[in-house]
C-alpha cells in the first residue's frame, strides 16, 4: 500500500464516542461482513483435495482417492463430486463403493459417468 | 508391553508392531480440571490435579518432592526429524508436566498435493503420514496412562492438502490443530481462494471431532519489522480466522487464538505486551487464548530466551492463557534438543505455579496508561477493517499489500506481503459445485444435494453408503511404507546397538548422535576465543566442531564461547563402575532396633560454610529424617569447627558423627574429612565413634578413601543413613 503517515487521530473521530461494549459489537460486525464472501465461496466451491477427502472417508486409500480424483478431474467431473461419481457407478452395476472405486481406476465406467451427468451432448 | 513402567525404557518396536489394527481412541481436545489443590501446608487456586508419575522441580527435594500443576494446559512442540526418537521426548515431556504435544511438519509438506505415506526422515520436522500419528498416539495412549492424565496430540492443518489432513486426524485420534488459511495465504504462497475454500471443510472436519483449533496470527509477529507494530492487525487476523470457524460450526470453547507478546526486553516489555494482552482478551473473551512465547527476538542466548519467557509468562498470569505455549531456549540456535523441551516445560510449570492466584494480590489499572493504550489498539483494528472493506474485501486487501506492512495501522510503509488473488500454489484449481453436487460423507461443508437420493438423508448423508470412516473406523485404508530406502525400520537397525542397553552414547535428538556441548571461557577477544574454542574442542577429539553461542563479557578481558562437536565414541556399559546401592534397613527394623538401642548422634556443617538444608532434610523427622527413626541429634549449626564436633559427640555421649561438606573448592570436603579422623585419633575416640560426611560432593568412595566409614551425596534419605549407622554399630559391637 502506498505510505502514509500515521492518521489514526483523524481517523477515529467517529469511534471516540463509543463505549467499550459498543466498540467489541462494531468489531464484530465488521468482521462477519469481512468473513462472509468467504463463507460463501467455501460453501459453493470445491476442490481436489476436498473431493480427495471424501474419498478418504469412503474408504478409499491415500492412493486411490488421487487416482480417482485425477480421473475425474480429467473428465471434468468435480463439479458433480468425485464421491457422486463413485456413488454413482455402485448403484448402476451393484458394486460396493471399493469395487467401485477400483473399477473406475482401472479404466472402467468412464462412459456411463459422462451419460450419466449428460456430458456427452 | 501393555503398560509402561517408570524403571523400563519404552520399547519403539513394540509400538511400530501391528500398527495395521491399532484403533486410537477417538475423542476430543482435553482441557485440564482446574480446581484448587491443597499440597503440603499449601493452597493452589490456579491449579489442576498432580500426576501419577512425574519429575518435580530440582528444588522440589527440599519440599517432600511436590510437583503442583497449573491450571493451563502446557505445550511442547516436538520434531527431529526421526518421530521414533521424538516418542522418547514425549514420554520425559509428559513427566515433566506437557499435556499438549505439538509436531511440527517436514520442510515443504504444506506444498505437497496429498497425504504422504510411510516414515521417511524429515527436514527440521517430520512428514506427517497415517503410520507415523498411529504410532505416536499409540505411545501417547501408554504415556497418558503412565502419568496420570489425558495428552492432547497436535498437529497443523494447512498446505494444499488441508481437507484430507483433517480427516487424516480425526481418524488417527488427533486432538488439535493449527488451521488458519491466512497462513498459507501470507506465509506459503498457496492461492488465497483455494486456502478459504479448502479451510471451510478442514474447518468442519475439526468441528465434527471437537479437535481445537489454533490459528496463525502469531506469525505476523515473527515476521513483521517491528513486531509489536502488526498489533492491531493482529486482532484482525485473529477475527477473521475465528468467526470464519465459529461459522464453520467449530465450538467457539475450541476456537484457540495464537498469541505471543509481541516485544521483548531491551525493549519496555510489559509497557508494550500487555495494554495489548488486554486488548486481545477483552475482544475476544468467548474463545480460549493459546499464549505462545516469543520468538522473534531470540538469539543463541538460552539464558536470555528464558528471561524473555519468564515475562511472557507474567503476562499469561495477568491476563490468561488456557494453553500455555512453551518455546525452547535453544530454539534461536538449532531445531530443538531432548533437555531444552524439559527446560521450558520446567520453566512455564515453575513460573506459573510461582505465580499462583498473583491476580487475588494486584489488580490492572482500568484508567490511565494501560486503559488508553488498550482501546488505542482496539481502535486502530477496527479502522483497519473498515478499511478493507472499502477496499472490497479480504482478497483485495491482501493483493494490495495490506497486511504486515511494517507500519502500525493506520501507518503504512508500502512494504507488506502482497499476493496475487490469481496466482501461488493452487492458483485456479477451484471448482463451482453443480445444482446436482453430492458428497455421501459426514462432516462435508457446503452445497450437497443428498435429497436428490433420498430425503431422509439430508442430515445424515453416509447413510447412504451404510457410513463412513468417521462411523466405521475398520474402513480406514492403512498404508505402511512405501520407500525401502528411506523408513524407519532402517533407521532403527542402524542405532540398534544403542537400544539393547551395552552400548551408550551421549546424544540431543536422535539415538546414538554423539552430539556434545562444550562451555568454555578465554581471556581473550571474541574473535581470538572463537578460533581457540573450535581448537579445544579438536583437541578433547571431537569432530564436527562448532560455534554455537558466543557472548562478550569485555572486549579484551574475556569471552564465553559454546560449541557443540560429535563425540565419536561408545561407551561399554558393562565396564561402568556404578556407584555403590546404599543398603537400607526396614522402617520396623530400625525402630525396634533403636527402641532397644537408643542412638544419639551430633551433627553440623563443617569448616566456613554455611549451607544447611540438606542436611537439615536427613535429620528433622519432617522431612524423614533419622529422628523419624528414633535416632537423638545435636544440631551443632552450620561452620562449626572441625575439633568441637569430636568434643561436643564425647560430651554427649554421642556414637556418631554427621559432617556436612559442601564448598568443594580447593578439596576443602576432602581436608575437612581427615581433619575430623586425626583429631578422632588425637582425642583417643576414633574407634569408638562412627564418623559421616555428605554433601553434593561428596561420593560413598571419596569419603571412605579421606578416612570416614561412609560418605552420602545427593539423594540421600534418613533412612540410608540410621541404616548405616545401625550397621556399622553393629559391626563395633561384634
Amino acid at each position: 500500500m502506498i505510505e502514509r503517515k500515521d492518521d489514526y487521530l483523524q481517523r477515529r473521530e467517529h469511534l471516540k464516542s463509543m463505549s467499550d461494549s459498543e466498540l467489541k459489537k462494531y468489531f464484530f460486525e465488521l468482521a462477519d461482513k469481512l468473513v462472509d464472501p468467504l463463507l460463501d465461496l467455501g460453501f459453493k466451491n470445491t476442490t481436489k483435495s476436498i473431493e480427495r477427502s471424501i474419498l478418504l472417508r469412503m474408504g478409499f486409500s491415500s492412493i486411490q482417492a488421487k487416482e480417482i480424483v485425477e480421473i475425474i478431474s480429467e473428465i471434468d467431473l468435480m463439479s458433480k463430486g468425485a464421491g457422486h461419481c463413485i456413488y454413482a457407478i455402485s448403484k448402476k452395476y451393484d458394486l460396493g463403493i471399493e469395487e467401485a472405486g477400483s473399477e473406475l481406476i482401472n479404466g472402467k465406467h468412464v462412459e456411463f459417468l459422462m451419460e450419466y451427468f449428460g456430458k456427452n451432448e | 508391553m501393555n503398560s509402561l513402567k517408570p524403571n523400563e525404557k519404552l520399547d519403539i518396536r513394540y509400538i511400530l508392531k501391528d500398527l495395521e489394527n491399532y484403533v486410537p481412541n477417538k475423542r476430543p481436545w482435553v482441557w485440564r480440571d482446574v480446581s484448587p489443590q491443597e499440597i503440603r501446608e499449601f493452597t493452589y487456586m490456579q491449579a489442576s490435579p498432580g500426576l501419577k508419575n512425574y519429575v518435580p522441580l530440582p528444588s522440589a527435594r527440599y519440599l517432600g518432592e511436590i510437583d503442583p500443576q497449573p491450571d493451563s494446559v502446557i505445550t511442547t512442540e516436538i520434531a527431529s526429524g526421526r518421530f521414533e526418537d521424538d516418542i522418547r521426548r514425549m514420554r520425559m515431556a509428559a513427566y515433566h508436566g506437557a499435556d499438549h504435544i505439538m509436531v511440527i511438519r517436514t520442510a515443504g509438506q504444506s506444498h505437497f498435493d496429498g497425504l504422504l505415506e510411510g516414515t521417511p526422515q524429515g527436514i527440521g520436522g517430520i512428514p506427517v503420514t497415517r503410520k507415523q500419528l498411529r504410532a505416536q498416539r499409540k505411545a501417547l495412549d501408554l504415556i497418558e496412562e503412565e502419568v496420570g492424565r489425558p495428552i492432547n496430540y497436535h498437529s497443523y492443518v494447512s498446505g494444499v492438502a488441508g481437507p484430507e489432513i483433517a480427516v487424516l486426524f480425526v481418524e488417527e485420534g488427533v486432538n488439535g490443530a493449527h488451521q488458519d488459511p491466512q497462513y498459507n495465504v501470507l506465509y506459503r504462497n498457496i492461492n488465497a481462494i483455494r486456502s478459504f475454500v479448502d479451510a471451510a471443510e478442514s474447518k468442519k472436519v475439526l468441528a465434527y471431532a471437537g479437535i481445537a483449533q489454533i490459528d496463525g496470527a502469531h506469525n505476523a509477529n515473527a515476521t513483521a519489522r517491528d513486531a509489536w507494530k502488526v498489533m492491531p492487525e493482529l486482532l484482525v487476523q485473529h477475527v477473521i480466522n475465528s468467526r470464519f470457524s465459529e461459522r464453520v460450526g467449530i465450538k467457539a470453547d475450541n476456537i484457540c487464538l495464537s498469541t505471543v507478546p509481541p516485544a521483548a526486553s531491551p525493549t519496555p516489555d510489559l509497557k508494550l505486551n500487555l495494554p495489548y494482552a488486554v486488548a486481545l482478551r477483552e475482544f475476544f473473551s468467548d474463545y480460549k487464548m493459546r499464549a505462545q512465547m516469543n520468538t522473534k527476538y531470540m538469539d543463541s542466548s538460552t539464558r536470555e530466551a528464558t528471561v524473555t519467557h519468564v515475562l511472557n509468562l507474567l503476562i499469561s498470569r495477568l491476563t490468561s492463557a488456557d494453553i500455555q505455549s512453551t518455546i525452547t531456549p535453544d530454539e534461536g540456535r538449532n531445531v530443538p534438543w531432548h533437555i531444552y523441551n524439559i527446560e521450558a516445560l520446567d520453566t512455564a510449570k515453575q513460573a506459573m505455579v510461582g505465580m499462583d492466584d498473583l491476580l487475588s494480590m494486584v489488580e490492572l489499572k482500568d484508567t490511565g496508561y494501560l486503559y488508553n493504550k488498550k482501546r488505542e489498539i482496539q481502535e486502530r483494528s477496527i479502522l483497519m477493517m473498515e478499511e478493507i472493506l472499502e477496499m472490497g474485501g479480504y482478497f483485495t486487501a491482501v493483493e494490495a499489500g495490506m497486511f504486515v506492512d511494517s507500519g502500525e495501522y493506520p501507518q503504512r510503509n508500502n512494504d507488506g506481503i502482497s499476493r496475487d488473488i490469481n496466482g501461488g500454489v493452487g492458483a485456479g484449481t477451484v471448482v463451482k459445485r453443480d445444482p446436482d453436487y453430492f458428497a455421501p460423507v459426514t462432516a462435508h461443508y457446503g452445497y450437497n444435494n443428498v435429497e436428490q437420493y433420498d430425503k431422509n438423508a439430508v442430515d445424515d448423508p453416509s447413510k447412504l453408503i451404510n457410513g463412513c470412516t468417521f462411523e466405521k473406523p475398520e474402513m480406514v485404508k492403512f498404508i505402511d511404507e512405501l520407500d525401502d530406502s528411506d523408513n524407519v525400520y532402517l533407521r532403527l537397525d542402524e542405532t540398534e546397538k544403542y537400544r539393547k542397553g551395552d552400548l551408550i552414547k551421549p546424544e540431543v535428538e536422535w539415538l546414538g548422535d554423539g552430539t556434545v556441548v562444550v562451555d568454555l571461557f578465554f581471556p581473550t577477544t571474541s574473535k581470538v576465543a572463537e578460533a581457540a574454542a573450535v581448537e579445544a574442542g579438536k583437541k578433547m577429539n571431537l569432530i564436527n566442531v562448532e560455534v554455537i553461542h558466543k557472548e562478550v563479557l569485555h572486549p579484551s578481558e574475556g569471552t564465553r564461547i559454546q560449541i557443540k562437536g560429535t563425540f565419536a565414541f561408545d561407551i561399554e556399559v558393562d565396564k561402568l563402575v556404578l556407584p555403590e546401592e546404599m543398603e537400607q534397613l526396614s522402617e520396623d527394623e530400625l525402630l525396634a532396633f533403636i527402641k532397644k538401642n537408643p542412638i544419639k548422634v551430633v551433627a553440623g556443617t563443617g569448616g566456613n560454610d554455611e549451607h544447611s538444608v540438606g542436611l537439615r532434610e536427613v535429620l528433622d523427622i519432617k522431612h524423614g529424617g533419622i529422628e523419624k527413626y528414633g535416632v537423638k541429634y545435636e544440631y551443632l549449626g552450620t561452620s562449626v569447627p572441625i575439633e568441637k564436633f569430636v568434643d561436643a559427640a564425647i560430651e554427649t555421649n554421642a556414637q556418631a558423627i554427621l559432617m556436612s561438606t559442601i564448598i568443594s573448592h580447593d578439596d576443602t570436603h576432602y581436608k575437612n574429612m581427615n581433619k575430623l579422623h586425626n583429631y578422632a585419633i588425637e582425642k583417643g575416640v576414633r574407634d569408638k565413634l562412627v564418623l559421616i560426611a555428605g554433601g553434593t560432593q561428596v561420593t560413598p568412595e571419596i569419603a571412605r578413601s579421606n578416612n570416614m566409614d561412609q560418605g552420602f551425596g545427593r539423594g540421600t534419605k534418613g533412612i540410608h543413613i540410621a541404616s548405616f549407622i545401625v550397621k556399622k554399630i553393629n559391626e563395633m559391637n561384634d
